[in-house]
């Protein structure tokens, strides 16, 4: 399909955007320009990636190094199916977000667009830095560059709000990531004496013979496990909500997908390929952690049941759907990785359209409180519509593609005998319902507090529609035909026994 | 010729410093001064060169032997300190004669061209040579000239930051007289591998130990270690740009210079670290150093100031890193000294851009300037990268080491509080970064044009050494691994 070989394909899927940030640059004040080149890399970037994932297969190692800073301290990058299902969804994702973007910014008008477009391709280009990372080292920096590139985003507006939100959203990332996952990596260095990803974990064989090390690297996972708040564990997490200051697409491609879905990609990585399955099973620190997670999967669902701001809400039910994919990755079991993989990508779907939706009603109504947005879905019926089916997904509902990655949770957790996790997830779930699912049936079925609003239709521009629709049916497509994302989800597990 | 080099280094800055009073014509005295710098970086880089193919070059002064005459010595240690100096120096040149122009008048060009290669070559000799009372000679003229090249400076505060800094300046000369006297008087010799050889044998000593304190708190005062670096902010706030670029990235480097040359060439490390408690004293004042500086530098509105108390905060790293007292820790240290001179160096010399264009360095006055001044800006966001130390920039290299050394003597909380150095760092730098590029101008100065060519290629060829170092770091840590070894502090 594609003439080159695959060591070009990926390193084009980093330098692709990077290119777009500069084209994009160039193009300042020419709407029409700037914005083809928007979509037409993230277009290519997907055809490219879909390649990657045709190509792929698990003899073959693909990889390519740029930089050898010391020895065993390179830049250096390479394929592996868990890299691999996080850039296909977020390759794709970035499409569907600048189609919606176009509109979106269009229609509200939005300063310094340039500078918005040039760095959501930048974070573009952090994030394929991150998915294809070869070793701890490399997806460091560009964890830390996407906390740095996504900082102009977050402080868009400009005004002193923004700004002190953008501030709380820097410093925690930073102080979190400096103080702990920097410290992490360093003892992992120490300890095992590289940072290359390893099927099987690079503790295997330090940890098996003696168990004096096991504190040791025991605080090393407690460090991993608060040092990416990128995943917003508590309590690390509220650099999330103030994000939500940020323009809607922002929320919805970073903050339901790439950078969130970043942290917990990071989380599964480190789980996975430096601890190991059997090693963190063995770990006296898991079981906390794991507590730990639950209390923010608990406490976040409960605390966005009293938010009337509706992306404040949606914030919070991320925190809390990000701690189910946390406690996948540590109960570390088969059914729980394959769940946490497939929770990562079915949750930004539903959780991408949620946002839309709650831009959709911005733009078009100027709302941004839940309670003032009774009867709403007379006048936005498919926004609504659409609404209803990603609160489903994220419940866990059928007939969407919620239900099978927490099917396989809850599979995890029994199979690891965690009966008060169980618990945990499954009245979340229930809470689930009740923050998310009035939204939508209020929209339909009660009086406006106005009604001398008529029901003329408010819907948004073609552009934000479209982008809409394609999300939602992607929730229910998922239910339909999970298999392919199954099959990627349980080449990560094969690869490491 | 070749053997002569190593006095040749220091000779022809100092010969040059006259010579410019009978050229006279401001640019063509910025193009010899400048020739006579980049004449010395030839030298150093041959010098390292030589010691690297044939190990340490001693070089007796007008051929009279040891312990009469003279002795200059170039080992590791010397060669990249020299390295360091006149190549710093030789860019910062660069700028010089556009910087001056807009910040000296008129009638005092010239003399500091001659200050400036006064202290440049006072600063090589006490690098270069080997006697102990040499290097106080170079002291006192490096010392003198960058009172005055302070004193240059047209805020009338630079008069009582310079009369301060001569103050303590002379204070802490006096101490490391008093130590190098004592020394003297124990040993009978000046020249440093020989008392090298005969202290040793006077580590019961109490004098010995005495000369060591005065020395060693003399040094300090000179490098502006906290808690004796009161001196330093206002220094380098009110001095000429172009000084306060060079000072800072060279002035400091030396007397740390001076430091090392004595605690692990002159009183050896058995005496430095096992008999005197030296490993905790270093530490404690470098972490309180680091912490203390780093916080005072967020609470400043002057980026000059900020910097400053920056630089107070990085010499502390430096000397937490040698208090570690391990080979890791010293090439840690430094890795740094090189590191530091690439960030700090930049980092003024892209101040001194702002100050042309905009006449202050107020962080008020930063604001809107990442639109007007993009290459300006853009250099001090790498530069304050550096500082950080994130990764691809120098910084993170010699942080890396600073880790790794700190981990291996199983001191993790100094660990911690090295990277909480860091937040630090990036908190006072964030200020900056929103300033400029987040807050819209409001006093209307939309006229602000990018700086000068002329003050951008030194900037940035400093702020691409940054990325470049970081990148492929590997000639300065073969070159700060051999320096450690001939230190003897391999174990």
């Amino acid at each position: 399909m594609i003439p080159w070989d695959n060591e070009v394909s990926l390193q084009l899927t980093i330098l692709m955007p990077l290119i777009a940030t500069l084209a994009i640059r160039l193009a300042t004040n020419i709407p029409n320009i700037r914005e083809s080149i928007t979509l037409v890399t993230s277009i290519c970037l997907v055809v490219i990636i879909i390649n990657l994932f045709h190509n792929y297969t698990k003899e073959v190692n693909v990889e390519v190094i740029w930089l050898e800073i010391m020895p065993g301290l390179t830049m250096s990058f390479s394929i592996e199916p868990l890299g691999l299902l996080f850039v296909l969804m977020a390759s794709f994702l970035w499409l569907i977000t600048n189609v919606y973007t176009i509109g979106y910014m269009r229609k509200s008008q939005e300063q310094h667009q340039t500078r918005f477009y040039q760095y959501f391709a930048l974070t573009m280009a952090c994030v394929m830095g991150i998915a294809f990372a070869d070793n701890l080292f490399t997806l460091y920096i560009f964890y830390e560059l996407l906390t740095l590139s996504t900082y102009p985003l977050v402080a868009h507006a400009g005004d002193d709000n923004a700004k002190s939100n953008a501030r709380t959203y820097l410093s925690i990332l930073l102080f979190t990531s400096i103080m702990f996952f920097l410290f992490a990596i360093i003892g992992t260095w120490l300890v095992s004496g590289s940072l290359y990803f390893t099927p099987g974990g690079l503790f295997h064989q330090t940890l098996s013979p003696s168990a004096s090390v096991k504190p040791i690297i025991s605080i090393l996972l407690l460090f991993f496990i608060f040092g990416i708040g990128k995943a917003a564990i508590f309590p690390f997490h509220r650099w999330l909500p103030a994000a939500m200051i940020a323009p809607t697409p922002v929320s919805a491609l970073l903050h339901a997908v790439a950078v969130v879905k970043g942290g917990v990609f990071t989380i599964l990585k480190v789980c996975i390929y430096i601890f190991g399955t059997e090693s963190i099973n063995n770990l006296p620190a898991t079981q906390a952690l794991l507590y730990l997670a639950g209390v923010s999967v608990f406490f976040a669902s409960l605390i966005a049941m009293y938010q009337d701001n509706l992306k404040k809400r949606l914030a919070y039910s991320t925190i809390s759907q990000l701690g189910y994919i946390t406690i996948g990755a540590l109960l570390a079991n088969s059914s729980s990785i394959i769940g946490a993989v497939m929770h990562m990508v079915i949750h930004a779907f539903g959780k991408i359209t949620l946002f839309f939706c709650a831009g959709a009603i911005l733009i078009m109504t100027k709302k941004t409180l839940i309670s003032e947005m009774r009867g709403i879905g007379r006048q936005m019926p498919i926004t609504m519509a659409a609404f209803f089916i990603a609160s489903l997904s994220i419940i866990g509902l059928p007939p969407t593609a919620g239900i099978w990655s927490k099917w396989f949770l809850l599979h995890g957790t029994i199979q690891a005998e965690q009966w008060l996790l169980m618990g945990i997830l499954s009245i979340s779930s229930l809470m689930n319902v009740f923050y998310l699912l009035p939204i939508s049936i209020s929209a339909f079925y009660s009086q406006s507090h106005h009604n001398h609003i008529n029901s003329t239709s408010l819907e948004a521009p073609l552009p934000v529609l479209i982008a809409i629709c394609i999300c939602a049916s992607a929730c229910v497509i998922l239910f339909l035909f999970p298999q392919p994302l199954y099959l990627l989800a349980s080449a990560i597990i094969s690869t490491t026994s | 010729m070749s053997s002569q080099l190593p006095i040749l280094q220091v000779i022809i800055p100092l010969i040059s410093a006259p010579l410019c009073l009978i050229i006279s014509r401001p640019k063509l005295v910025w193009l010899f001064t400048l020739i006579a710098s980049t004449i010395s970086f030839i030298i150093s880089i041959i010098l390292i060169h030589q010691v690297m193919q044939s190990g340490t070059i001693i070089y007796s002064l007008g051929d009279w032997e040891a312990p009469i005459g003279i002795e200059y010595r170039i080992d590791y240690l010397n060669a990249y300190l020299l390295l360091i100096v006149t190549g710093i120096s030789s860019i910062i040149l660069l700028s010089a004669h556009t910087s001056i122009t807009a910040e000296l008048s008129h009638n005092k060009y010239v003399l500091f061209y001659v200050l400036f290669l006064l202290c440049l070559s006072g600063m090589l000799g006490i690098i270069a040579t080997g006697d102990a009372f040499n290097v106080f000679v170079f002291l006192e003229i490096a010392s003198l000239s960058s009172y005055s090249l302070i004193a240059l400076g047209k805020d009338r505060r630079a008069l009582t930051a310079a009369l301060r800094y001569l103050l303590v300046g002379t204070l802490g000369a006096t101490f490391i007289l008093i130590g190098i006297g004592l020394m003297y008087m124990m040993t009978g010799t000046l020249n440093m591998h020989d008392l090298s050889e005969r202290l040793p044998n006077l580590s019961e000593s109490r004098t010995l130990i005495i000369a060591f304190s005065f020395f060693t708190v003399g040094v300090c005062l000179k490098l502006a270690l906290f808690p004796l670096h009161w001196w330093l902010p206002n220094a380098y706030a009110y001095a000429p740009s172009v000084v306060s670029a060079f000072l800072a990235a060279t002035a400091t480097k030396v007397a740390i210079y001076i430091l090392l040359r004595f605690i692990f060439t002159v009183f050896g490390i058995e005496f430095s670290f096992s008999i005197l408690p030296l490993q905790k004293i270093l530490l404690a004042l470098g972490l309180v150093g680091i912490l203390t500086a780093s916080t005072i530098a967020i609470y400043q509105n002057n980026v000059k100031q900020l910097f400053a108390y920056s630089s107070i905060s990085q010499i502390a790293y430096i000397i937490l890193a040698l208090g570690m007292n391990n080979s890791t820790g010293l090439v840690a240290a430094l890795l740094h000294l090189f590191n530091h001179a690439l960030m700090k160096g930049a980092l003024f010399l892209a101040l001194s851009a702002v100050m042309y264009r905009v006449g202050s360095t107020q962080l008020t006055d930063f604001s809107g300037l990442g639109k007007s001044m993009p290459w300006t800006m853009a250099a001090i966001v790498i530069g304050g990268l550096s500082l950080i130390g994130i990764p691809l920039t120098v910084g993170f290299i010699s942080k890396w080491y600073m880790l790794i050394a700190s981990l291996e003597n199983n001191l993790w909380p100094v660990t911690v509080l090295i990277l909480l150095g860091s937040i630090l760092t990036g908190i006072y730098v964030w200020r900056i970064v929103e300033t400029a590029y987040f807050t819209t101008n409001k006093t209307g100065l939309n006229h602000i044009k990018e700086a000068p060519f002329s003050l951008l290629l030194p900037t940035w060829l400093l702020i691409l050494a940054n990325l470049y170092f970081g990148i492929n770091p590997r000639f300065t840590i073969t070159i700060t691994k051999l320096t450690a070894q001939s230190l003897g502090a391999m174990p």
